[in-house]
Formats: structure tokens, sequence, C-alpha cells
């Protein structure tokens, strides 16, 4: 090609243009939503967890998650007075239907929901050989399942078990913070489902979001910090056995 | 010229090295799509794909535009936070078409045990009883209003 310096002048302002917008992005679906405005999170609050299972029938219907397969579950931990870092942990179906009852005996209960950390500097994002999965620019991890192998390389780098391959498109999926839901102004499935607000949807870069003042009252952890994966799920109330 | 006296097949190679590249580079313009790249290493427009599926629920705003009358009994009982879809399941379907789409009834035998049966790996201060024992074989509903359930003195609360 050759440009002359009059059409370089000509030119690049026209670039700086279309990188603006380049960097603005706009999901097609939603003319109103700017990826750039928005830094997505969750938080969840242990205290107030009764493990109904209702976010993970949720997530299964919104996503059509198969059976046997989950983008979310919940632990039931069980840490006895004797043994406090082995703790027992079940999670029968993933807490679709609930958990067997516990009877008191001495020892401390509490459920962990999990779900895909949304991690800035995610591992599974990094190893990924043909870009088919990624961060957005607003903080979803997500996977391009045209693009996908189904390689499992991601499923294997993932230090919260979060992926898994579809048993029947044989490719990688997982959690996408309900991506189809945020960018519509809604609340993801298993936060609009929790009753009692254990688990709630969190814009970092909105300034009115309540999890600023949260994060600034309370003692706010991510699973395996040692990672420096940059976890975006924050949990109130983690305890220490938590693995 | 003599320097390139016998390098005849330097630029035969270097030709052939230069019609290389310029296949590669068009096969590879061809198969690589546009977006990949916009944002990152990846395809920009799955972002857009991904946004564009469809939700299954509707959110417990839509729900309340049409169903005053349950959000004024329900705003201030004990249930005023537990959305619509907590527990009546995914309703975008009959959000969108009440007239052709009825949703399911409720087994409240079911339904209210799940969140309400004791156990004790529920937050203490979660309001718990033992199903039999305490309903004694009643669907909870006889007693309780499910969108505002508590039973005080003076009624429903
Ligand atoms: C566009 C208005 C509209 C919206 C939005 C709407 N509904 Fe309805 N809903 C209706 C109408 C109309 C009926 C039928 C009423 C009847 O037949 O008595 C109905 C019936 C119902 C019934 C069954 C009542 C029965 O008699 O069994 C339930 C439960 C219900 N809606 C829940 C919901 C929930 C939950 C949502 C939110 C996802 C919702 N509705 C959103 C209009 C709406
Ligand atoms: C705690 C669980 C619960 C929540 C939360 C809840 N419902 Fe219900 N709802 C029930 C049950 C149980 C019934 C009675 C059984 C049935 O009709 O399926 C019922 C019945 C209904 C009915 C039909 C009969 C009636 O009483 O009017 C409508 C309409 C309805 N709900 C709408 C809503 C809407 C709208 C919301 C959100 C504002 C909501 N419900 C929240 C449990 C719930
Ligand atoms: C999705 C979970 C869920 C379901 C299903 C549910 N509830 Fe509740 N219920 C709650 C929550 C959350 C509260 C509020 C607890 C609090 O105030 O700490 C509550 C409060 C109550 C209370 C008030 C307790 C008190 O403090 O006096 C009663 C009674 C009750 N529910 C009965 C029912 C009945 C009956 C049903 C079935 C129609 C039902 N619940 C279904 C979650 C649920
Ligand atoms: C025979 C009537 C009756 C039936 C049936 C009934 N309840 Fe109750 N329930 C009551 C009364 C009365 C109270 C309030 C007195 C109390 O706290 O014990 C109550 C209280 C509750 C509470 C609050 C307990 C607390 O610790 O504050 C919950 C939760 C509850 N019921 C759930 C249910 C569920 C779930 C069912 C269905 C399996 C059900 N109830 C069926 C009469 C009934």
């Amino acid at each position: 090609m050759n440009i002359s310096r009059r059409q370089m002048l000509i030119l690049l302002p026209a670039a700086a243009v279309a990188w603006k917008s380049v960097l603005a992005g706009t999901p097609e679906s939603s003319p109103n939503y700017k990826m750039s405005e928005h830094w997505w999170s969750m938080l969840i609050d242990i205290s107030k967890c009764i493990g109904c299972g209702n976010c993970v029938r949720a997530c299964q219907t919104e996503n059509d998650v198969p059976d046997g397969y989950f983008r979310t579950w919940v632990e039931r931990y069980h840490v006895s007075d004797e043994n406090m870092t082995n703790p027992e942990v079940i999670s029968p179906d993933g807490g679709k239907e609930g958990f067997p009852e516990a009877k008191e005996d001495g020892g401390k209960y509490f459920y962990v929901p999990k779900l895909c950390n949304q991690c800035a500097d995610s591992p599974c994002t990094q190893v990924c050989p043909v870009g088919a999965t990624f961060v957005t620019p607003d903080g979803a991890v997500l996977v391009d399942q045209t693009y996908c192998l189904g390689c499992a390389y991601c499923v294997q780098a993932c230090p919260y078990g979060c992926r898994y391959i579809h048993p029947q498109k044989k490719v990688v999926d997982k959690c996408t913070l309900c991506y189809h839901r945020i960018t519509k102004g809604l609340t993801t499935a298993c936060c609009e489902a929790c009753p009692t607000g254990a688990r709630q949807l969190a814009d970092l870069k909105n300034p009115n979001d309540p999890i600023h003042a949260f994060l600034k009252t309370h003692s706010v952890q991510v699973l395996k910090p040692q990672m420096a994966t940059g976890a975006k799920v924050f949990y109130n109330d983690l305890d220490g056995s938590v693995r | 010229m003599s320097v390139f006296k016998d390098a005849g097949h330097l630029f035969r190679f270097a030709g052939l090295f230069v019609l290389a590249f310029i296949v590669f580079w068009a096969i590879r313009g061809y198969v690589v799509p546009k977006s990949f790249g916009q944002y990152g290493h990846y395809r920009g427009n799955a972002i857009g794909e991904i946004a564009a599926r469809s939700v299954h629920f509707a959110g417990h705003d839509t729900c309340e535009t049409c169903h005053t009358d349950v959000l004024d009994v329900k705003k201030n009982g004990k249930h005023a936070h537990v959305n619509c879809e907590a527990c009546h399941g995914a309703l975008a379907k009959h959000a969108d078409d009440p007239a052709s789409v009825t949703p399911p009834k409720l087994d409240t035998a079911v339904l209210c045990v799940r969140c309400h049966a004791t156990t004790a790996a529920k937050p203490k201060g979660f309001p718990q009883v033992s199903a039999e024992e305490h309903s004694t074989g009643l669907p909870c509903e006889t007693c309780h209003q499910p969108h505002s359930p508590a039973m005080v003195a003076g009624g429903a609360k």
C-alpha cells in the first residue's frame, strides 16, 4: 500500500475515532450497554446461605446446564472440634435438591456456594491455544463455543474446578455470570432466585453499588488468594477450612 | 554485478519465500474472523453472541408491574425479599404472554420445606420447623399465606 503524507494525515483521526469505539465496546444485542463502564463481580455472604439449592436449579434452567454438571453448586462443610483442618464436605447433586438433615453435634456447619470466580488474571484464559476463552472488557470470563476445540487445557488450569466439557457439544462450558442477563440490566439467575441475599451481583465500577460499603465494613476474602488469580467472587464470613 | 553472478538460486528461493508469505497472508485473512483481536486475542463478536442468548427468569420487577395485588400483600410480609421466581420458578415465557402460558401450581409440601426444614447446618437465626410435627400433615398454606407467611397476633404479617 502506498500512502502519501496527505492521506496519512487524513487517516490518523479516523483511526483514532475507530479505536475509541473499539475501547468503548458495545455488545450488539444491547445498544445502551457500554462494556467500559462495568467491572462485574459477585458477593457471597456465607452467614446468610441456607443451602436450599435455589441457585443451582435456577442456573440449570437459565443456562440449559446438563444434568450432573454444574456452573454453580453448593457445598456443605462440617468442621468438628477435633479435626479443624479436615472438614467433611458434601454436595449431593451439587446441592440442587437441598441437603440431608444435619444433627447438632458440637462441630460447626456452613454452606459454601461456588461458581466461576471471574478472575481478572485468569489461569484458564492463559492456557487456551486458540483464543476461545477470554476475559471481557467488563470482567466476565467467557467461552466462544464456536471456536473451542474441546482440548480441556482450561478445565485442568482452573484452580476452582469451575469448567467442564459439555457432554453433547463436546466443548467447554462454564458460568458466564449470566452475561446475557447482566448486559440487559437484570441480575444473574442465581441471585434472582436466592431468597436470603446470600449471593449478590456487584459492579465494582459503579460507585453507587452497595458492594463498596460492604467491602469497607466486612472481612471479605476470595478463594485461594495464594494463586493470585485476581478472583472477583468475594466471600464474607469465609472459614479457613474452605478450599 | 559480479557479486550476484552465481546467486540466481538465491533469488529464486527468495521469490518462493515471498510467494509463500503472500499465500499464507491471503489464507490467514480469509480464515481468521474479522472481529478477532478487536478486544484481545479472541473473536470480539463472541461477546455479542453470548449477550444475545434468551432469558428464562424475567426478574421480579417484571412480575410486579402486572401482579400489583400480590406485591401489596408481599411487600410488608416476611417474604418481602424473596423474589417471585424463587418460588414460582422461571416465568419469562409467562411474563411475555400471560394469556397462553399459565404458571404451574406449586406443591408447598416440597417448596416451603426446602427452605424451612430444620437442620443444624442452617444459620441459627433463620426460621426453621420440623415439617411433619409442625404442620400435622396439613398443607402449609392452610395456615400461612404464602406471600405473607408470618403468624402473629392480629393476623398475617
Ligand atoms: C403482562 C402481565 C404479567 C406479567 C409480566 C406477569 N404475569 Fe403472572 N399472570 C398474568 C395474568 C393475566 C395471569 C392470569 C390471571 C388469571 O387467570 O387469573 C397471571 C397468572 C399468574 C399466576 C397463576 C395464578 C393462578 O391463578 O394460578 C402466577 C403464579 C403468576 N402469574 C406469576 C407471575 C410471575 C412469577 C411473574 C414474573 C415472572 C408474572 N406472573 C408476570 C399477567 C402477568
Ligand atoms: C415463598 C414463595 C412465594 C413467593 C416468594 C411468591 N409466591 Fe406466589 N404463590 C406461592 C404459593 C405457594 C402460591 C399458591 C399455590 C399456587 O397457586 O401455585 C402462590 C400463588 C400465587 C398466585 C395465584 C394465587 C394468588 O394468591 O394470587 C399468583 C398470581 C402469584 N402467586 C404471584 C406471585 C408474584 C407476582 C410474586 C412476586 C411478587 C410471588 N407470587 C411470590 C408462593 C410464592
Ligand atoms: C426460597 C426460600 C423460601 C421458601 C420456598 C419459603 N420461604 Fe418462608 N421465608 C424465607 C425467608 C428468606 C424468610 C425470612 C427469614 C427472616 O426474616 O430471617 C422466610 C420467612 C418465613 C416465615 C416467617 C418466620 C418468622 O420469622 O416469623 C414463615 C412463617 C414462612 N417463611 C413460611 C413459609 C411458608 C409457609 C412457605 C411455603 C409457602 C415458605 N415460607 C416458603 C424463605 C423461604
Ligand atoms: C395448623 C396450622 C399450620 C400449618 C399447617 C403450618 N403452620 Fe407454620 N406456623 C403456624 C403457627 C401458628 C406459627 C406461629 C407460632 C410459632 O412460632 O410456632 C407457625 C410458624 C411457622 C414458622 C416460623 C417458625 C419460627 O421459628 O419463627 C415457619 C418457618 C413455619 N411456620 C413454616 C411452616 C411450613 C413450612 C409449613 C408446611 C410444611 C407450615 N408452617 C404449616 C401454623 C401452621
